[in-house]
């Protein structure tokens, strides 16, 4: 079933146009991957998804995003209940300044959990679908600024989960990762995929491979080709994609 | 040098091995089928040397394909020119395995009188070596009807050795004393049958390189 369909969405920086006609659907439970050139809109297509692009004051948007078949972009859209059903891990681990249990369990306290028990089984887990329990179980109360980086990007990604949210939006999480530690988040997005629908964004093209269902191929605004990852790697229908997959151009 | 561009001279380098591999092979069943004909013993020892030459070379492409698929981690085209360049260079190499095999028939006959006049195998070895200047051809073109084309052919030495099997066995049960060398020539057109197959197969990662499908064309 597709958790996202996108239809004819065009979005502008001021003047200029930086997603043209974009037309995508994304099945639930399942992992979408975004390639392309720095500045092709991989990203800035993952920010209309839970209408991060709001928060910039020039853009405007036109067209459709329906989640579970509604528009998130009609009049009367509550974005912060948005935003919790449609959560975002980026590209650097940006833990609170606060320990590994206030960490996760911010984002329910915000909101309007303030049973100390439920916390608690929120955190614990929270962490441990993210993979992190068993390493930080002994140090919940430790600041979280002294995990590792990888640690702190699962840490990020557990703090999303507490929310309860339904979609994962990843922008490059393991570009600032060392070999080991993204090795652990790929696991671990194999695994959430088996209760989210999880879209990552990503310049590493065999990362693209290894971890997603499907992949899209973005170049200049444009969505040049989406498929399933094991055809748009081995055999792409057009050219533009062969050449950027090749290390042709970008 | 850019490193893109130095991936498509290392491309082209296992190309150009590729081909001096199929060149020699296609030397090596010309000279092993005439080594039969002729009852040329030293024709026949030259080819089993020869061979070597053929393992080496396989090597240094396997070893090519290795270390571009790791170091390059090639996709689409790239990678299928890869797999599939790995792919013929096995198949090229059990060809060159096929001629030292019918080499060794050649000594095994030696210099006893023929039982018959070789006509099909002869015939069968013009359209292997046929199709290997086309496949090679064709591979150099990545050209996709040529390689369905090459494969067509292969029905037609089926066809000749279905005959020769029918002959042989006829000779055989005729005179029990031509029993052993009916039996070497029953082998030498079967290997020849052999080659024609490993040339469908070649056809068909050809086919694999143009468009990433798999198909069989043995069919």
């Amino acid at each position: 079933m597709d958790k996202i369909v996108v239809n004819k969405l065009d979005l502008f920086y001021g003047d200029q146009q930086a997603l043209n006609n974009i037309g995508i659907a994304m099945k639930e439970r399942s992992v979408t991957a975004l390639i392309g050139p720095s500045g092709c809109g991989k990203s800035t297509f993952l920010r209309t998804l839970n209408r991060m692009q709001d928060l910039i004051p020039s853009v405007k948007i036109m067209g459709q995003v329906k989640i579970d078949g509604q528009d998130i972009y009609v009049a009367g859209t509550d974005v912060v209940l948005l935003r919790k059903k449609v959560g975002m891990v980026f590209q650097n681990p940006n833990p609170f300044p606060k320990s590994v249990f206030e960490n996760v369990a911010y984002g329910p306290r915000i909101h309007g959990e303030s049973d100390k028990k439920k916390l608690s089984e929120i955190v614990e887990t929270s962490l441990k679908d993210a993979a992190l329990w068993n390493e930080v179980k002994d140090r919940l109360h430790e600041s979280a600024l002294g995990l590792s980086g990888g640690q702190q990007q699962r840490l990020c990604i557990a703090r999303l989960l507490a929310v309860g949210p339904e979609i994962l939006l990843m922008d490059e999480p393991t570009s600032a990762l060392d070999p080991i530690s993204t090795m652990k988040i790929e696991e671990l997005i194999s695994e959430l995929k088996d209760k989210y629908t999880i879209i990552i964004v990503t310049h590493n093209m065999h990362q693209a491979s290894r971890v997603s269902d499907r992949t899209a191929f973005f170049l200049s605004g444009d969505l040049i080709e989406e498929d399933v990852t094991s055809v748009l790697f081995t055999r792409p229908a057009k050219k533009k994609t062969e050449d950027y997959i090749s290390g042709r151009f970008g | 040098m850019p490193t893109r561009q130095k991936f498509d001279l290392e491309l082209e380098e296992l190309r150009a091995n590729i081909l001096d591999m199929g060149n020699l092979v296609n030397q090596q069943i010309a000279l092993a089928v005439s080594s039969l004909i002729n009852q040329n013993l030293e024709l026949a020892n030259s080819i089993v040397v020869k061979d070597l030459d053929l393992n080496d070379l396989q090597a240094i492409i396997e070893e090519t394909c290795i270390l571009l698929i790791a170091t390059q981690q090639p996709f689409a085209r790239d990678l299928r020119k890869l797999v599939a360049g790995f792919k013929i260079s096995i198949y090229l190499e059990r060809m060159g395995d096929l001629s030292v095999d019918l080499a060794k028939l050649t000594i095994r006959i030696g210099q006893d009188e023929l039982i018959k006049p070789l006509v099909d195998i002869p015939r069968m070895s013009a359209l292997v070596q046929k199709m290997i200047n086309i496949g090679l051809r064709a591979y150099v073109d990545e050209d996709c009807g040529a390689a369905a084309e090459m494969a067509l052919m292969d029905d037609e030495i089926d066809k000749i050795y279905s005959g020769v099997f029918g002959e042989l066995r006829t000779i055989m049960m005729e005179d029990p004393n031509k029993v052993t060398q009916a039996n070497y020539l029953l082998f030498a057109s079967r290997f020849l049958e052999r080659l024609g197959d490993y040339c469908t197969n070649i056809a068909e990662e050809i086919v694999y390189i143009c468009n990433g499908k798999r198909m069989d064309l043995n069919e």
